[in-house]
Formats: C-alpha cells, sequence, structure tokens
C-alpha cells in the first residue's frame, strides 16, 4: 500500500467515524436516560438490519483508523518500523474490526 | 526522548499531543470495548451481567473520561482534516477544534450525568 | 534591565558528547544573542566554533538553539530572550554536531535533493536557453502558493525545530517539502510526477502531523506545514486520477 493510499484510508476512515460518533453519542446519551440495561439496548438492535448495518461498518472505520494510527505511533516513538510491523498492523486491523461486527452481529441476534 | 517543552508551547503542538495520546488511549480501549459488548452472543443476561458490573462510580468515571477522550480526538481530527483538505492557515482551526471539542465535551457530560 | 552581567551556558562538544560550559558576559543596549556569542569567542574562549556570515538577517548561517528554541541568533534580541539574565545555547537539533554550535548541514541538503528540490525545465531538457521567457501571470493560483514559500534559504530552523525530524530519521522535513511544493506550483517545471512520487509515503508529506513547530518557528514567516498539506492535496487528487 502506497502513502497515498494509506492516508487516504486513514482520512477516509476518519470522515466516516466523525459522522458515526456522533450518531453513537447521541444514541448513547438518549439509551443512558434513565439507567441502563441490556434490554433496552436489545430492544434496539435485535433484528435490526439498520443497526447491524451501521455498527458494522463503524467498526470496520475503528477498527483500520486505530490500526494506522497506532503505527504511526510505533515507528515513531518506538523505533517499530518495516514489513513485519506493517502486517501485524494489518492483522490488528482485521482482527479489531472482527471482534467489533462480532459484538455488532451479537446485538443483532440476541 | 528528550521532549523540551519551551519548543513546544504552542497550541497546534498541544492539540497534535492530545489527539495523539487520546486516539493511543482509544485504540487500547477499542478491543475491550467490542469485547465486553461480544458478550451479548451468549444472551441478554450475560449483557446485563456485564451492564450491572460496570455499575460502579468508578466506571462511570472511567466511561467519562473516555467520552472526553473521545469527543478531544474528534476536535482534533477535524483540525487536522480542515488543515489538510481545506488549506486552512493554523491560527483559525485550533480556536475551531478547541471549541467544537469543548462543547462536544461538555455536552456529553451533562448528558451522561443526566439521569438517575 | 537589571542585570549587569548575562549567565550564558554554550553547549560545547563534537559528535561524540559534550557538556554546556558557562560564561558571564557584560549586558549591552541593543544586544543580539550573536553579540553574545561573539564577545564569548573573542575575549574568553578563542576556540569556541560557532557559524555567522552576513550578521543581518540574510543568510540564515548563525541559526542555533537559544533557550530551547532555533531561531538566528543575529535577529535575536538578548531581551527578548533573557529577561531574567539567562541564556541557554545549543546546536542547532536534528543535525550531527562538528563542534560546539555548529552543526553539519549535509543531511538537510541531502534530504532536499531527496525531495527532487530543484528546477527541471520543461522546455529545454538538454539545458539550451528557451526561445521565448515563459510566461507565468503572478497573480494566479498557482503562482501565488510558490510565491509564499520561495523565500526559503535553507537555514534549518524548521528542520532543527520538527518533532518528525527527530522521531523519523528517514523524513525529509519541512524545508524540503516546502521546496517541492513551491516547484510543484511552478508552471515552468517539467519534473513534477517524480517529484510528487519522492515526496510520498512514510519519509515523505504523509508522515507530518501538523504540530506546526516549523510554521510557527520561521525567521521568513514561511509556512511548511501549509506547503506539506498542498502537497498531500495533489498527492491525494493524483491518485483519484485528476
Amino acid at each position: 500500500m502506497s502513502g497515498p493510499q494509506l492516508w487516504m484510508l486513514q482520512r477516509g476512515s476518519a470522515m466516516l467515524l466523525a459522522l458515526g460518533v456522533v450518531v453513537h453519542l447521541v444514541t448513547i446519551m438518549v439509551a443512558v436516560r434513565g439507567g441502563l440495561s441490556a434490554a433496552e439496548i436489545l430492544a434496539r438492535t435485535r433484528g435490526n438490519a439498520a443497526w447491524l448495518a451501521f455498527y458494522a461498518a463503524f467498526a470496520l472505520a475503528a477498527g483500520l483508523h486505530g490500526a494506522i494510527g497506532l503505527r504511526a505511533i510505533a515507528a515513531e516513538w518506538l523505533g517499530w518500523r518495516g514489513r513485519g510491523f506493517d502486517l501485524a498492523w494489518m492483522a490488528v486491523a482485521v482482527l479489531t474490526a472482527a471482534l467489533g461486527i462480532r459484538a455488532a452481529y451479537g446485538l443483532y441476534s440476541a | 526522548m528528550r521532549l523540551d517543552p519551551r519548543g513546544r508551547s504552542h497550541p497546534a503542538y498541544i492539540a497534535f499531543l492530545v489527539h495523539r495520546l487520546s486516539g493511543l488511549l482509544l485504540a487500547l480501549f477499542l478491543p475491550l470495548h467490542f469485547w465486553a459488548l461480544g458478550q451479548a452472543i451468549t444472551g441478554e443476561a450475560a449483557l446485563e451481567g456485564f451492564i450491572r458490573w460496570t455499575d460502579t462510580a468508578v466506571l462511570k468515571f472511567a466511561e467519562t473520561c473516555l467520552v472526553v477522550l473521545l469527543a478531544a480526538h474528534l476536535a482534533g481530527g477535524l483540525r487536522v482534516l480542515a488543515l489538510e483538505f481545506l488549506g486552512w492557515r493554523s491560527s483559525q482551526k485550533t480556536l475551531v477544534a478547541a471549541s467544537a471539542g469543548f462543547s462536544l465535551a461538555v455536552g456529553a457530560l451533562f448528558l451522561l450525568n443526566s439521569g438517575p | 534591565m537589571s542585570e549587569k552581567t548575562l549567565e550564558v551556558s554554550v553547549w560545547r562538544g563534537d559528535a561524540t558528547g559534550g557538556a554546556f560550559a558557562r560564561y558571564r558576559v557584560p549586558t549591552q543596549a541593543n544586544q543580539s544573542v550573536l553579540d553574545v556569542v561573539t564577545h564569548i569567542q573573542r575575549e574568553i574562549e578563542p576556540d569556541l566554533a560557532y557559524r555567522f556570515s552576513c550578521r543581518v538577517g540574510m543568510c540564515g548561517s548563525c541559526a542555533m538553539e537559544v533557550n530551547g528554541r532555533a531561531r538566528w541568533t543575529c535577529r535575536t534580541h538578548v531581551s527578548r530572550v533573557a529577561a531574567d539574565g539567562v541564556l541557554e545555547l545549543r546546536p542547532l537539533a536534528n543535525l550531527p554536531v562538528i563542534r560546539d554550535l555548529a552543526t553539519d548541514m549535509a543531511p538537510f541538503f541531502e534530504k532536499w535533493a531527496r525531495a527532487r528540490g530543484s528546477f527541471q525545465p520543461k522546455d529545454s531538457l538538454t539545458g539550451e536557453v528557451p526561445h521565448d521567457f515563459a510566461v507565468v501571470p503572478p497573480n494566479s493560483q498557482k503562482r501565488q502558493a510558490a510565491d509564499a514559500g520561495i523565500e526559503c534559504i535553507g537555514c534549518g530552523v524548521c528542520y532543527a525545530s520538527c518533532d518528525i525530524v527527530a522521531w523519523n530519521p528517514d523524513y525529509l522535513g519541512p524545508a524540503a517539502l516546502n521546496r517541492a511544493w513551491t516547484l510543484a506550483n511552478d508552471v515552468r517545471d517539467g519534473a513534477n510526477k517524480a517529484r510528487l512520487a519522492a515526496v510520498a509515503g512514510d519519509a515523505g508529506c504523509h508522515a507530518c502531523h501538523s504540530t506546526q513547530s516549523c510554521t510557527e518557528r520561521c525567521p521568513k514567516q514561511i509556512d511548511p506545514s501549509g506547503s506539506i498539506a498542498g502537497l498531500k492535496r495533489s498527492l491525494f487528487w493524483g491518485a483519484l486520477g485528476r
């Protein structure tokens, strides 16, 4: 992956996350009113394909964005550079996104 | 890594540092967050059990911190996007980002604290 | 100023290491930091190594770290930076030290070349004199973008101030990238494709995190950070096929 491509992925996921975070925070705050419970959360997400799609995309963007950011910090502050580390960060991105999509699916199918 | 603070006190540098550190903490927290929610896979009871477990003052404080970190990181990110895509000069954006972040954080705090 | 003497700590040493040496320098009205260094070398420590040339803020040779900030010593009033009578002088950061306050500028210019920071005429690739003057409207967007950055004299203050340069040995740095941007906006230049490729990636413009230390410190009020953002935009549109 080239410099411009990695940069576009980071900035693109950032823009998606900016929108997603606002939606997520507003939703959470509305949900937290009167206390938080699993029943309330699942009442919203169970069987709801729209929330599944939203959170799956959100998780993917977050996984990519976080891994690319950590890659920069690790390279600059720990000196972790090279193909090996790049592959490791790709794995981190995929694993994180997978964990998030798994959670989104869990909320959908509970 | 020697960081002499004398040459690193301009607002844009502070904004960079806040953005980087908040991103680092969020990136470390995120897998935990996904794992916890993944508890829902085992069913409503497991998720409810986890939510009850977080119903302590310490964890509520931690949650508030996370929301603030998120708001701060978002604000810093908007600053970077304005600098890079819109070609804005530095002095404008830091103010905008700071106020956006501050208001987001304040709003988040307010709403989080509302409710019993 | 009430103090009669300045307490000046000067870093002395070479590539293998060094330490601060302390000197007392009498204060004067209208004293620049260069005056202070010159006094030390002439009156106290004849073998102190430091650089200067024009003494009037045109050449950039006298750049060094003054109380933690890179600046031109000939254009730095002592009263502005040492109100408490204390000065700390170090050689420019992020560059190899030759001796005392003199650094080796070779890596700085080597990166300038790596960023393809030299003009390649479109019209006369073999160096012959073109038939006509190139007509470049001064108010065109590209020319204004180039003009905003061409006054750079390669003093190294931005390079010394940049943390990414410190943290990433391959990073080309603000001056080289700023020069690349001015050339990318020069309509007479024919090397832009290769130049943009040279400034992309982890060692290029994409490593900049907009800390703005370069723009903050530049003695000529150039905005290398803005130039680097311009390079990012050019590469972005280029990757999309525009």
